[in-house]
């Protein structure tokens, strides 16, 4: 298992290169550059800024200079917010990311494994229909109609919770937008495990243990539940490194300072090293998530062999 | 067996419920939280927008910097909360008879965040340092009537040859390339405010952050949290520190309007740094007593490319597409927020100058709607041969919606076909300037200090900002003349010819006039509204719960 790791450690490199150079590309063929605005810069005070700033060298250059920095894990300063390097703001981004997402991946499992397997259990139900009509309801509205209808109703009206994040520094600020992120989420995770449960519960094993006179619960928790769970284990590797990064929109809509809003105000001023630093974190992310999970199944699924 | 199994598992899972349970009761907010956060009455909560990029003046550019340095520092001269020119760090000046040298006495009470008086050597190094190539200052043409200051930015000469120099601790000289009657308003930019040497020598790039960074304002840094929020607190060394009557200043990095405007009625902000303008009907039902409206120095405009077809050299057909716009629909229909249509080039309200107007603003839209018909047939084309243009502009709802309207205001009156193009900002910027793809643009220009010569020289021949390619010699030989100019009305006279040429060659298509526009709680006092829409934290104080 080690050596499958480690393999699949050394396969990301090349990929994670590609990756690299594709972004460092792209952002560099957006037009315009980090210093333009409407008011456009005299021409002799843009030469001194691409100097500063080292953008007046030929593109293959800055690229090694910039790959000899992510080697040594130097990301290079950020052009948008200029006080500051890219690792930094990463690093600053990250714990609120993590934490948001953590919180709603977290609430997401209990409550979208409670309702599937609620739902598969009694499949064909009144309670299966109602679950599965609110997931359907939970996957089709959209955050962005979700959370501001939140705010509206939390913070606006009843004034229980902070509206947004900076200035409220309890926990309340939390609430919102983990619930926000999460409902999506619980809707996907339900109705995965309703299907994959029924598929188990429908399966032999199930029927002997049945049998054999264990109660339902048993069979449930003890047999079924761990093979059923691996489609859900396969979703939760990219959602996981989706959530991790960020929601744009529910950090947009709570002026929360994560991964997210970050990527989109770096991308929009061409920020460069900030896009490309971001773009790194998320797809080595990817690549370890993946792994992560890959191992998962084998410690789940004694079927699942890693040669 | 297996019963006493299955009852473990209940008891697990029971267990695992009232973890959950304890860590959702755990995160959910205590009342009094936030009650005490928010009724902290010596906290100003304020809505900015955008996060400033630095908070190094001469790292940044944007509106949302300015605001920022407005609090924490302070330059020669300053503006009152209503607008008025003012003294500030300097308590004094005299200009020389020629008008090329200005003498400032600094206050010898003004100090540094620190503690350290501020001496006219400090005053030297910052003007040096915005100049400097190295410092690659993005304002460094903000002090471009000073002598030499534009050679020393294009390095042909070294900084120390700024005509800047300290003739004693609080004695400041400074010779200006020519007369500028606009050079105290200059003062007022934060690029022009001083900089601590020893400071930024000590920390380097990293000068700039919130407890290393000394200013001489009646603010200093005192938190940052890059996207989201900025905290000032009182800067007890400031000369004038008795006038501060708020201790704290919060601003809040909120790039939806929306979202700025749910915090605004949350009651989590004090006031916001805009209103959202598709729901501005509504906000000015409710809140019509915060909601603060008044007149700006800006316009929004649609420029002509005129270094190409169709528009280069094709005066009937600009102006046939100018007249045919309604400017009434666009400002009652559309954005509706107050804005006055746009007759000139020039905003109204810079004192001493008189905008000339556009020739058909005194005709009824009939009568334009007649005579854009003549111009246009004019030029050449008809029914049968229409104009076909396109149309470009940065993507946001407000914009298209703008942008259809004239499309069809066009095609009803002159039949042209208006092919609309909208693109993400960087990527009109980029075309603008280039000139090779636009035809018809939109933008905007707002003034940066309280004259006509920053909304007139933008045309003037080179100019980065010229986006139209217009070009031309008489009216850069009127632009000449008026700046070397000490007599004040005849200066006037050569700028408003000026702008009397730009109207009449059609390079440009005034739309309206921008306003400010801002929800003020009650609460806040000292608010006055300003053609700058400057609005200084020191100037305000909250006052009793009124909302």
């Amino acid at each position: 298992m080690l050596a499958f790791a480690l393999r699949r450690l050394l396969a990301a490199i090349p990929t994670l290169f590609f990756v690299i150079l594709i972004a460092f590309l792209m952002v560099h063929a957006a037009p315009g550059g980090p210093f333009d605005s409407e008011r456009a810069l005299p021409p002799e005070i843009e030469a001194n800024v691409a100097a500063a700033y080292r953008l007046d060298e030929p593109l293959p250059a800055q690229f090694v200079r910039y790959l000899g920095g992510v080697v040594t894990g130097d990301f290079g300063p950020s052009y948008r917010y200029r006080d500051y390097t890219v690792a930094e703001l990463i690093a600053g981004a990250l714990p609120v990311s993590v934490l948001l997402g953590g919180l709603a991946m977290i609430l997401a499992l209990a409550f979208g494994i409670a309702a599937g397997s609620a739902a598969a259990l009694y499949r064909g139900s009144w309670l299966d229909r109602g679950i599965m009509a609110s997931t359907m309801i939970g996957i089709s509205i959209p955050v962005f109609v979700v959370a501001p209808l939140f705010v509206l109703l939390f913070a606006v009206t009843l004034r229980w919770l902070p509206a947004g994040w900076s200035g409220a520094d309890g926990t309340g600020r939390l609430v919102l937008p983990v619930v926000a992120l999460a409902l999506p989420q619980v809707a996907y995770i339900a109705r995965l495990l309703r299907a994959s449960l029924i598929d188990v519960l429908g399966s032999d094993f199930i029927r002997t243990a049945r049998a054999a006179g264990l109660p339902m619960q048993a069979v449930l928790f003890t047999h079924a539940l761990k093979p059923a769970i691996l489609p859900v284990l396969s979703y939760l590797g990219p959602a996981v490194a989706s959530i991790l990064t960020g929601s744009v929109v529910v950090e947009q809509i709570f002026g929360i300072p994560g991964l997210g809003q970050l990527f989109v105000t770096g991308a929009l001023n061409r920020d460069y090293t900030l896009v490309l630093g971001i773009v790194i974190f998320y797809a080595a992310l990817i690549v370890l998530m993946n792994l992560l999970v890959d191992l998962l199944y084998g410690a789940i699924d004694p079927r699942i062999r890693y040669s | 067996m297996t019963e006493s199994k299955a009852n473990r598992k209940h008891v697990y899972l029971l267990l695992a419920a009232a973890i959950v349970a304890a860590g959702v009761f755990a995160l959910w907010p205590a009342p009094t939280e936030r009650e005490t956060s928010r009724a902290a009455a010596d906290t100003l909560h304020r809505g900015i927008g955008a996060a400033p990029e630095s908070f190094d003046p001469h790292k940044a550019r944007s509106v949302q910097a300015s605001i920022v340095f407005r609090d924490l520092g302070e330059g020669l001269t300053g503006y009152t909360a209503a607008g008025e020119l003012v003294p500030a760090a300097a308590e004094s000046w005299e200009l020389s008879e020629d008008g090329l040298v200005y003498t400032f006495r600094l206050r010898d009470t003004a100090r540094w965040s620190n503690g350290e008086p501020v001496t006219a050597d400090d005053f030297v190094f910052t003007f040096r340092r915005i100049v400097d190539p190295a410092t690659a200052a993005l304002n460094a043409g903000a002090i471009g009537p000073i002598a030499n200051g534009p050679a020393i930015v294009a390095g042909g000469l070294p900084p120390e040859s700024l005509g800047v120099s300290a003739l004693d601790d609080l004695t400041l000289e400074i010779t200006l390339s020519q007369p500028t009657p606009y050079f105290l308003a200059l003062l007022t930019h934060p690029s022009t405010f001083p900089q601590n040497a020893a400071n930024i020598e000590a920390h380097g790039a990293g000068h700039a952050r919130p407890g290393v960074l000394v200013t001489n304002g009646p603010y200093r840094l005192a938190a940052v949290e890059p996207s989201s929020l900025i905290e000032l607190e009182r800067n007890p060394h400031y000369w004038n520190d008795a006038a501060t009557a708020i201790d704290r200043v919060h601003y809040h990095v909120l790039v939806e309007p929306m979202s700025e405007y749910n915090r605004f009625r949350a009651g989590e902000l004090h006031t916001t740094s805009t209103v959202p303008t598709d729901i501005f009907a509504s906000v000015r039902e409710q809140f019509p007593a915060a909601l603060r409206v008044a007149p700006s120095l800006g316009i929004y405009y649609y420029g002509y490319n005129v270094t190409r077809p169709p528009f280069k050299d094709n005066l009937p057909l600009r102006q046939a597409l100018s007249m045919a716009i309604d400017r009434e629909v666009l400002v009652e229909k559309i954005t509706g927020r107050g804005e006055e249509p746009a007759y000139s080039w020039i905003p109204p309200g810079i004192p001493g100058y008189e905008p000339p107007r556009l020739p058909f603003e005194l005709m009824s839209q009939e009568e334009r709607n007649a005579q854009a018909r003549r111009l246009y047939y004019s030029a050449g084309y008809s029914d049968d041969k229409p104009a076909r243009i396109e149309l470009r502009y940065n993507t946001s709802d407000e914009h298209e919606r703008i942008a259809l309207a004239i499309q069809s205001m066009w095609r009803d009156v002159l039949g042209v076909e208006t092919t609309l193009i909208n693109e993400e900002f960087q990527v009109l910027l980029a075309n603008m300037r280039e000139r090779k793809v636009t035809e018809v643009f939109r933008s905007s220009w707002n003034g940066d200090y309280n004259d006509a010569h920053t909304f007139l020289s933008i045309f003037e021949s080179g100019s980065p900002w010229n986006l139209s390619g217009w070009s031309n010699a008489e009216y850069d030989s009127l632009m000449r003349r008026a700046s070397t100019q000490l007599n004040p009305e005849t200066r006037r006279r050569y700028l408003e010819e000026a702008e009397r040429l730009l109207l009449a060659e059609y390079p440009v298509i005034p739309l309206y006039y921008y306003v400010s526009k801002h929800l003020v709680s009650p609460e806040v006092e000292g608010w006055e509204d300003n053609i700058l829409d400057y609005h200084y934290s020191h100037h305000l104080s909250l006052g009793a719960e009124g909302s």
